[in-house]
């Protein structure tokens, strides 16, 4: 959890913490079989959550909010989604 | 102590008290009728009368925002505005209020459009209501005086912590002339101190302000403003005191009574209409007529206690409103309806709309006030729906 001050105030960088990952209602999930390392999806990502490893993108589940724009913007349809059951 | 009378313009009396409590930064967008204000702090800052940052915006939010800023970063800010400037505001003085910022702010109250008027009335500060600002309708231009320089210290109190408005109707009161009292710089400035901020902007320890809450804290947060609204109380209640005690003035805490005992109708009302009231008060009664004043002065906090003690075991309340919550009423008048729920005593209560729009309201208005509340007790009497004082019913025909 987020420590907050007065007023909702504060430190720098705190929102580090904000679990965005539980707002998801599909998650991303990456074929490295088929996955070219092009980096599209970690350009497309609005919450930086992909990052290109060696074998292939690694979702960061902490805060993919789960908008699912990577598979839109894979070139060769590595992704697909799966329903996020809690 | 002594100060030096002087016939002055209700905004300059405003400006004078500005000026003495030396805020860091100024930052004001003109609207009529709060302009003046405007241009006697921007000639203190100009002729060196007052060392104050006197940012220039480009509408009342970005004046608003430059405010929020300043104070953030550990400044005395301040800010004016009016009627539609005030609306442009309404975001930012709720972001200010619940991230704890002590702003003051001259609301000189005109009524909002449509149809466009600079007339007064309370519509734009009543729609600010909500935001956790603290306000304070004065009732003379001594008043605003006063009323500023104790303003600072209420606000910025590291247990009240909110914004401030002293909310002045436009016109009557900004630009009317009157013997205005004011007292030398240097002992306005003691008074009002300086802002000692609890947590602030600093590079060299970097905070969020503005920062995300889910569900299980913005509850938190809000109820955190209901219990500085109730320190303010306290504030207001010592501030104001000590005001009288070393200044000599006094012109109310949370509300301002005037020949309320014995009384068997009171008068509510809020602003410079308490003024004109005031003087037909004193008529009514020098033909023996028991008639009283209660006057609102702080409308947030709003006080409760104060107006039921003070209205007694009165049979008869009349509340005079200048703001309307379209479909209820009179604003005021509905407040004071839910502070009389669950009293012992029930006076009945008969709310009027009274100067919406800078409709006149003089003392032969405010007698034929008296005279219809007194017969709520008739069966051609009123039956609690609010009574529009000067309505043109042929208007709708």
């Amino acid at each position: 959890m987020m420590d907050l001050l007065l007023g909702g105030v504060c430190k720098a960088g705190e929102s580090k913490k904000l679990e965005t990952g539980k707002w998801r209602s599909f998650r991303p999930v990456v074929d490295r079989n088929k996955c070219i390392k092009c980096g599209k999806c970690a350009d497309y990502c609005p919450d930086s959550c992909m990052e290109i490893k060696e074998d292939g993108a690694e979702v960061n589940l902490y805060y993919c909010k789960g908008c699912l724009i990577c598979i839109r913007e894979c070139p060769v349809k590595a992704i697909t989604k799966e329903v996020e059951e809690k | 102590m002594k100060g030096k009378t002087a016939i002055l313009e209700g905004s300059r009396a405003v400006a004078e008290a500005v000026r003495a409590c030396r805020p860091d930064v100024i930052s004001v967008y003109p609207i009529t009728p709060q302009t003046h204000i405007l241009e006697d702090l921007a000639r203190f800052v100009s002729s060196g009368q007052l060392k104050s940052q006197f940012v220039r915006a480009d509408s009342e939010f970005s004046a608003a925002s430059i405010v929020y800023g300043a104070s953030a970063a550990g400044a005395r800010a301040y800010t004016a505005s009016a009627s539609q400037g005030l609306l442009l505001m309404n975001e930012v003085i709720y972001a200010m209020a619940s991230t704890r910022l002590p702003v003051v702010l001259t609301a000189v109250n005109r009524a909002i459009s449509a149809p466009i008027t600079i007339q007064p009335d309370h519509q734009d500060t009543m729609s600010l209501r909500d935001t956790g600002a603290l306000q304070i309708h004065v009732e003379s231009l001594q008043e605003a005086y006063d009323a500023h320089v104790q303003s600072f210290r209420i606000a910025e109190d590291p247990e009240v912590l909110l914004p401030i408005f002293i909310c002045m109707d436009g016109w009557v009161l900004s630009h009317s002339y009157e013997p205005v009292t004011v007292f030398p710089d240097e002992a306005i400035s003691e008074f009002a101190g300086t802002f000692q901020p609890v947590q602030k902007l600093d590079p060299a320890k970097p905070l969020t302000y503005g920062s995300y809450a889910d569900q299980d804290v913005l509850m938190e947060y809000r109820y955190a403003l209901m219990l500085a609204q109730e320190k303010a109380r306290e504030k207001i209640r010592s501030v104001t005191k000590e005001y009288k005690e070393v200044f000599g003035h006094f012109d109310g805490d949370l509300i301002d009574t005037h020949r309320t005992e014995d009384a068997e109708i009171i008068l509510v009302a809020m602003g410079s209409m308490v003024s004109t009231i005031r003087a037909a008060v004193d008529e009514l009664r020098a033909e023996g007529r028991k008639v009283g004043l209660v006057k609102v002065r702080t409308f947030r906090p709003f006080p409760e206690e104060e107006i039921i003690k003070a209205c007694g075991k009165a049979p008869l309340i009349a509340v005079l409103d200048k703001s309307l919550s379209v479909n209820t009423g009179g604003i005021l008048a509905t407040e004071i309806k839910a502070a009389f729920y669950g009293n012992p005593v029930q006076p009945v209560i008969v709310p009027f709309m009274a100067g919406l729009g800078g409709k006149e309201v003089n003392r032969r208005v405010i007698k034929e006030i008296v005279d219809i509340a007194c017969r709520a007790g008739d069966k051609q009497g009123p039956r609690g729906d609010t009574i529009w004082m000067g309505l043109d019913h042929g208007f709708f025909s």
